[in-house]
C-alpha cells in the first residue's frame, strides 16, 4: 500500500520521475497549494517570470536547446488567458511544453468565481491534447500521460488544469509508464521497408536536379538526426536547402547548403526549389512562405515527404513519395540501404548533377544577400553580420523576435549545430525572444546567448529582463533599433504607398538607462566604426545586457517575393523596385 | 476570374466536393465532442449532421457519425486530423452512396390533424418504418426511419397535412453483411 500524499506533492513527485530539472511560472491564489510543496523538493528549481507569456516562452527557449520538455506552471484566469499565446506558439512550432494550470476548487467551477475561466476550452485548439482533473487519484496518471503526449510524435504543448481542492486532497501516486506508442500521432509505428526505401533511392538516381529541402522536424529528431543529415547529403553530392525552423541541422557555411529559402529566402534556393526534379522534403511542412502560390509551385519535380505527422503529408502540396517516420530513423536506414547498393553513387551522380551545379553557380552569382554598406550608418545587415563574426568561434545560441532582424538574422548568421537557433517561425510572436533566451541560459549555463531583436518587438516582454538579473543569466538583447516596427514599414513601402500608419513608434525608452534601471549593462553603437569594439565589450560583460544597435530606419529586407510575382521572379534589392499589382496586395 | 499572377495565399482550384460519412470512436470523456467539433470549426469543415453516443457501457467508447462536405483533400485531412486526437481510437471513412454501406436517419413529426387525415399520413409514411407514438384526437406524433434525402421529401410532403414539429437525428452508419468497420 502506498502511503496518501497530497494533489500538490503528486504534481512534484510526477515532476521528479519525469526528470524535470525546472519550472517556469508565476503563483496566485489557485495554485497556492503547488507552490508551498515547491520547498520540499530539492532537485526542482523554479524560474519566476514577470508575466506568464515570459514564463511560457522561456520554457520554449529551454526545450528548444535542451530537447527536453519546458515545464511551466500558472494560475487559473488570468494566468491561464496569459499563457495561451505561448502555447500557441509552441503548438505552430512543435515545441513539447507541459503547462500545468491551477484552476478554482471543483465545486466553484461554473460559478463565475473570481479568477475562473474555461482554460481547458479556451487552450483546445492551441495544445495537442489537455486536461481538468476532478479527481486526485487520476493526478499521476494523467501527467506522466502529459509528458508523453508532449514528446512522442510531433512534439507540442499540453495542459493539465488542476482545481485547488485537489491539490490538497489526498490521493495514491504512481509512476505509470503509459503507452501511447502504438497511436503515435493517432497512427501506429511505421516499419520502414525495403520496398520504399528503394522507391526513394530510386527516385534519388534517375534525378538529374535534386534538392534537399529539410525543417524543424530534423532538429526536433533530436542530434543524431542532423548527423545522419550530414552524411546522406555528403553521400549524395546533392545541394540543400533549408526552412527557417531548421537552420543548423546542416552547415550554413558548408558549399553545398544553398542557404535558407521561402519568402525571404536567398535567390539560388528559390530558383532551384522552382526548377528542381526531384524535391526531397525532410520534416518540413510546405508552409505557405515557402511555397508561395501553390498551384506554380516547383511545377516540375517530382516529390518526396518525410514527416512524422501524417497529416502534415498532403495538406498543402500532393506529393509522388509519402514517408511518415521519425526522420532519424528514416536517414539511418536510408543511409545503411543506399550504401550497401549504390557504392559509386558519387562519382556517377557527379556527372549527373554537374549541369545543375553550374546552374546553381549561376544563381548564386547573383549574391543575392548582398546590401549597399554604409562607412556612416550601421546598415543592420551589417549589424547581425559582424555579430556573427565575433561569434562564431564559441559556441553560441541565437533567438529572435519577430519582424525585420528575424530575417536578417537567419540570413546572415550561420549556424553549424542544431538547436542553437530558436524563433517563431509559425506564430510569429513578436516578444518571443527576450524570454526565450532566458529558457536557453537556464539550459545551458556558461554559453553565449544572444537575442537578436527588435526595438519593437522586445518592448512586448521588456520586463522579462528583470527575470534575467534575478537569476544572474547573462543574456544578451541586441535590438537593432530603427524606430520602425520595420517589416510593417516594409510592407507598407511596399504594398500601400508609403502610408506608414502607425508604424512608427515614438516616445521609446533610452535603452542604456531603462538597462540601468532593470540592474544590467546598456551599451550603444551608432556608427559602423564602434560597432566591433561595442560587440566585444558586449560579450566580455558577465551580466545581462542591452545592446542598443542604432541602425539604418529606412533599410528593407531583401531577397524577397513580393506578392503579386510568380515564385521564381525575386526582388533583389530595392533599385528592382516594381509596382506590385492590386490583387497581389491582398495576399501578404 | 482573371488570372492572379501572385506568388502568395492565393486560393488555388477548388476541386469537385463530395460527401462523406466519419464514423469515429472515441473515449466518451468529458470535452470529447467540444474536441471534435472544435477540429472541424477551427479547420473550416463543415459538419452536416452529428450523432453520437455511447455504444460501450464498459470500455465508455461512444461512437460519433458525421456527415461532412469536401473536396477528397479535405476529407483525407479531416480524416488525419481526427486520428491525431488523443481519445480517438479508430475512424472510417465513407462516401455517400458506397454499396456496402448502410445509412439510416430518425424523425419524429408532430401534426394536427383529424382521424381521416391521420390515415392519409400513414399511407404517406408506410415505406419509412411508421410508428405512432402518441395519439390524442386531435394530433399525433409519428416516427419514420429512412436516408435523409427521403425525410427531407417527407416532411415537405407533411407540410400540408398540419406538420406543426420536426425533430430528427444524424445519420447513422453500419456495413453490410458479416464485416465490421477497419
Amino acid at each position: 500500500m502506498s502511503k496518501l500524499i497530497s494533489g500538490a506533492e503528486i504534481v512534484f513527485k510526477a515532476l521528479e520521475d519525469q526528470k524535470v530539472e525546472y519550472i517556469f511560472g508565476y503563483p496566485g491564489g489557485a495554485v497556492l497549494p503547488i507552490y508551498d510543496e515547491l520547498k520540499n523538493h530539492k532537485s526542482i528549481k523554479h524560474i519566476l517570470a514577470r508575466h506568464e507569456q515570459g514564463a511560457g516562452h522561456a520554457a520554449e527557449g529551454y526545450a528548444r536547446s535542451s530537447g527536453k520538455p519546458g515545464v511551466l506552471l500558472v494560475t487559473s484566469g488570468p494566468g491561464a488567458t496569459n499563457a495561451v499565446t505561448a502555447l500557441t506558439d509552441a503548438y505552430m512550432d512543435s515545441v513539447p511544453l507541459v503547462c500545468i494550470s491551477g484552476q478554482v476548487p471543483t465545486h466553484l467551477i461554473g460559478t463565475d468565481a473570481f479568477q475562473e475561466c474555461d482554460t481547458t476550452g479556451i487552450t483546445r485548439p492551441c495544445t495537442k491534447h489537455n486536461w481538468l482533473v476532478k479527481d486526485v487519484n487520476d493526478l499521476s496518471r494523467v501527467l506522466h500521460l502529459a509528458f508523453e503526449v508532449a514528446t512522442t510524435g510531433r512534439p507540442g504543448p499540453v495542459l493539465v488544469d488542476i482545481p485547488k481542492d485537489i491539490q490538497f486532497k489526498k490521493g495514491k501516486y504512481k509512476f505509470i509508464k503509459n503507452s501511447l506508442k502504438k497511436k503515435l500521432n493517432g497512427k501506429a509505428i511505421h516499419k520502414l521497408s525495403n520496398k520504399e526505401l528503394d522507391k526513394f533511392i530510386d527516385l534519388m538516381k534517375k534525378s538529374s536536379k535534386p534538392i534537399f529541402y529539410t525543417g524543424g522536424g530534423v532538429i526536433n529528431s533530436g542530434p543524431d538526426a542532423s548527423k545522419y543529415l550530414r552524411e546522406l547529403v555528403s553521400l549524395t553530392g546533392f545541394p540543400i536547402t533549408s526552412t527557417l525552423q531548421g537552420l543548423g541541422a546542416y552547415p550554413g557555411d558548408d558549399p553545398q547548403f544553398l542557404g535558407m529559402l521561402g519568402m525571404h529566402g536567398t535567390f539560388e534556393a528559390n530558383n532551384a526549389m522552382h526548377d528542381c526534379d526531384l524535391m526531397i522534403n525532410i520534416g518540413a511542412r510546405f508552409d505557405d512562405r515557402i511555397t508561395g502560390k501553390v498551384d506554380e509551385f516547383s511545377p516540375k519535380s517530382k516529390k518526396i515527404h518525410v514527416d512524422i505527422d501524417p497529416s502534415s503529408i498532403g495538406k498543402n502540396i500532393k506529393v509522388d513519395l509519402a514517408v511518415v517516420s521519425d526522420v532519424s530513423e528514416l536517414l539511418k536506414s536510408l543511409i545503411k540501404r543506399f550504401k550497401e547498393k549504390n557504392k559509386n553513387f558519387l562519382n556517377s551522380n557527379k556527372q549527373k548533377t554537374s549541369k545543375w551545379w553550374e546552374q546553381i553557380d549561376k544563381w548564386r552569382e547573383k549574391k543575392s544577400l548582398n546590401f549597399i554598406n554604409s562607412t556612416k550608418i550601421i546598415k543592420p545587415q551589417h549589424a547581425v553580420q559582424r555579430l556573427y563574426e565575433l561569434t562564431k568561434d564559441q559556441d553560441t545560441f541565437i533567438t529572435t523576435e519577430v519582424g525585420q532582424h528575424q530575417m536578417w538574422a537567419a540570413q546572415h548568421y550561420k549556424f553549424n549545430k542544431p538547436n542553437r537557433w530558436m524563433t517563431s517561425g509559425g506564430l510569429g510572436t513578436m516578444g518571443y525572444g527576450l524570454p526565450a533566451a532566458i529558457g536557453v541560459q537556464i539550459a545551458n549555463p556558461g554559453k553565449l546567448v544572444i537575442d537578436i531583436a527588435g526595438e519593437a518587438s522586445v518592448l512586448m516582454t521588456m520586463q522579462e529582463m528583470s527575470t534575467a538579473v534575478q537569476y544572474r543569466l547573462p543574456i544578451k538583447i541586441f535590438i537593432l533599433n530603427n524606430e520602425y516596427m520595420g517589416m510593417v514599414r516594409q510592407w507598407q513601402e511596399l504594398l500601400h504607398e508609403k502610408n506608414y500608419s502607425e508604424s512608427y513608434t515614438a516616445a521609446l525608452p533610452d535603452f542604456v538607462k531603462l538597462a540601468e534601471s532593470y540592474g544590467c549593462v546598456g551599451i550603444r553603437a551608432k556608427t559602423p566604426d564602434e560597432l566591433d569594439e561595442k560587440i566585444k565589450e558586449m560579450i566580455e560583460v558577465q551580466k545581462p545586457v542591452i545592446f542598443d544597435c542604432v541602425v539604418d530606419k529606412s533599410e528593407n529586407c531583401f531577397p524577397m517575393i513580393p506578392s503579386g510575382k510568380p515564385h521564381n521572379q525575386m526582388i533583389l534589392g530595392p533599385e528592382e523596385d516594381e509596382e506590385i499589382s492590386d490583387e497581389g496586395k491582398i495576399l501578404v | 476570374m482573371a488570372k492572379s499572377k501572385s506568388a502568395y495565399s492565393v486560393p488555388g482550384k477548388i476541386g469537385k466536393t463530395e460527401r462523406h460519412i466519419f464514423v469515429v470512436w472515441v473515449d466518451n470523456e468529458a470535452g470529447v465532442l467540444a474536441r471534435i467539433a472544435g477540429l472541424f470549426s477551427g479547420r473550416g469543415y463543415n459538419i452536416e449532421s452529428l450523432a453520437v453516443a455511447e455504444v460501450d457501457k464498459k470500455k465508455h467508447i461512444s461512437r460519433i457519425t458525421i456527415v461532412t462536405e469536401g473536396t477528397p483533400q479535405v476529407i483525407e485531412q479531416i480524416n488525419l486530423q481526427l486520428k491525431k486526437l488523443v481519445p480517438v481510437h479508430k475512424v472510417a471513412d465513407f462516401k455517400r452512396g458506397e454499396k456496402d454501406i448502410l445509412f439510416r436517419e430518425l424523425a419524429l413529426f408532430k401534426m394536427i390533424a383529424n382521424s381521416k387525415k391521420q390515415e392519409k399520413i400513414k399511407k404517406l409514411c408506410k415505406k419509412f418504418n411508421p410508428v405512432i407514438l402518441d395519439k390524442t384526437k386531435k394530433s399525433f406524433v409519428i416516427q419514420v426511419t429512412a436516408l435523409r434525402a427521403e425525410i427531407d421529401k417527407l416532411a415537405l410532403d407533411l407540410k400540408r397535412f398540419g406538420l406543426i414539429s420536426t425533430s430528427r437525428t444524424g445519420s447513422v452508419a453500419m456495413t453490410k453483411g458479416a464485416k465490421i468497420f477497419n
